[in-house]
């Protein structure tokens, strides 16, 4: 008995990375939205024409020959060339797929930073003349000016 | 506007419109082949070398100069184009004995589809394959399926936006058959 678990476990132990490493079979949904259906320009998942059609049969062929997603998506470039792929390649006019968005980011990131520098120069100059203040309200007031409004306010509190 | 701000944003602002206006222009058919066809003009054919049908050799307009070739466009999940195959491939047979051909180009499909129709209907003509479209599309080709006639000096000399007709093969084709290279 014990020399039989012992016997399981090891099997298991032996199996269970192996079956873990094997790349998972593709499934139709997994592929389909990372290609274009060719003729509408839309991404497979979302086209139904005759062309995506075709498309879904050649790949569900490939799935019962038991390929991975990847293997079932070089197998398309194979067939159909690299526009295939509904992610932009990484070359020629393509490669601004990739480009502009992060120029954009940059670009608004930059915006962000020097509209924030922008405002934060009058809040602070104003804070430092509110410190100059004798009350922290606004700019010192002159000697002159400072003794004419306590004559004014003794005056009225009289 | 700050002047050191200016002209950054000026610049950011004119590429996007230029990137917009690339798209934009990118998608729109090429009117080039009608337009000389309207002026009676003969242009040549965009030049590539493509994958023969059910092959492993490359194959191009170019290598049957000195014939009249009948280039078609066509698809097998095309229903327009399954139509015509049969006028197609009776024409071919005709083309041949004149000194002529049908050349298919089949576009955007999968090899074993496009084989399977050429069985089924038996095509006997050769076919060159076009697997994304981006070579007919040098044409200014709208739709399926599409037909352009080439002289015996490899020009074209006819475009049929539609499918063939008989009529429209029997105005085209004598005058070409008859012409020397």
């Amino acid at each position: 008995m014990t020399r039989a678990l012992l016997a399981a476990l090891v099997a298991v132990a032996l199996l269970a990375p192996a079956a873990a490493a094997a790349p998972p079979r593709a499934s139709l949904p997994d592929v389909e939205d990372e290609v274009m259906c060719l003729e509408c320009g839309t991404a497979l998942n979302v086209s139904n024409s005759p062309v995506a059609d075709e498309e879904r049969a050649f790949i569900r062929q490939l799935i019962a020959r038991g390929l991975t997603k990847d293997q079932v998506k070089a197998a398309l470039v194979r067939e159909y060339g690299p526009r295939i792929l509904a992610e932009p390649q990484g070359s020629g006019f393509s490669l601004t797929a990739w480009l502009v968005p992060v120029a954009a980011a940059l670009g608004a990131l930059a915006l962000v930073v020097g509209l924030a520098r922008r405002w934060r120069r009058p809040a602070a100059a104003g804070s430092g003349a509110a410190a100059d203040g004798a009350d922290g309200g606004g700019p010192a007031l002159d000697p002159a000016d400072a003794r004419r409004l306590d004559a004014e306010l003794a005056a009225y509190d009289r | 506007m700050r002047p050191r701000l200016y002209w950054p944003v000026t610049l950011a602002a004119a590429a996007l419109i230029g990137l917009l206006a690339y798209g934009v222009a990118g998608t729109g058919a090429d009117t080039t082949l009608d337009d000389a066809m309207r002026d009676g003009k003969r242009v040549d054919p965009p030049a590539a070398n493509l994958q023969v049908l059910g092959g492993t050799r490359t194959g191009s307009l170019a290598d049957y100069r000195g014939k009249v070739v009948l280039v078609n466009i066509w698809a097998s999940w095309c229903e327009p184009c399954r139509d015509e195959l049969p006028l197609l491939e009776k024409t071919h047979k005709k083309l041949a004995r004149e000194g002529g051909t049908v050349l298919g180009i089949d576009v955007k499909e999968n090899t074993g589809a496009a084989l399977t129709a050429k069985h089924e209907f038996g095509l006997s003509y050769p076919n060159l394959r076009d697997p994304d479209g981006s070579y007919v599309r040098h044409f200014g080709q709208t739709g399926y399926p599409e037909t352009y006639v080439l002289d015996r000096r490899g020009r074209i000399a006819a475009v049929r936006r539609f499918p063939v007709t008989q009529q429209w093969l029997d105005r085209t084709l004598p005058p070409l058959l008859r012409e020397r290279a």
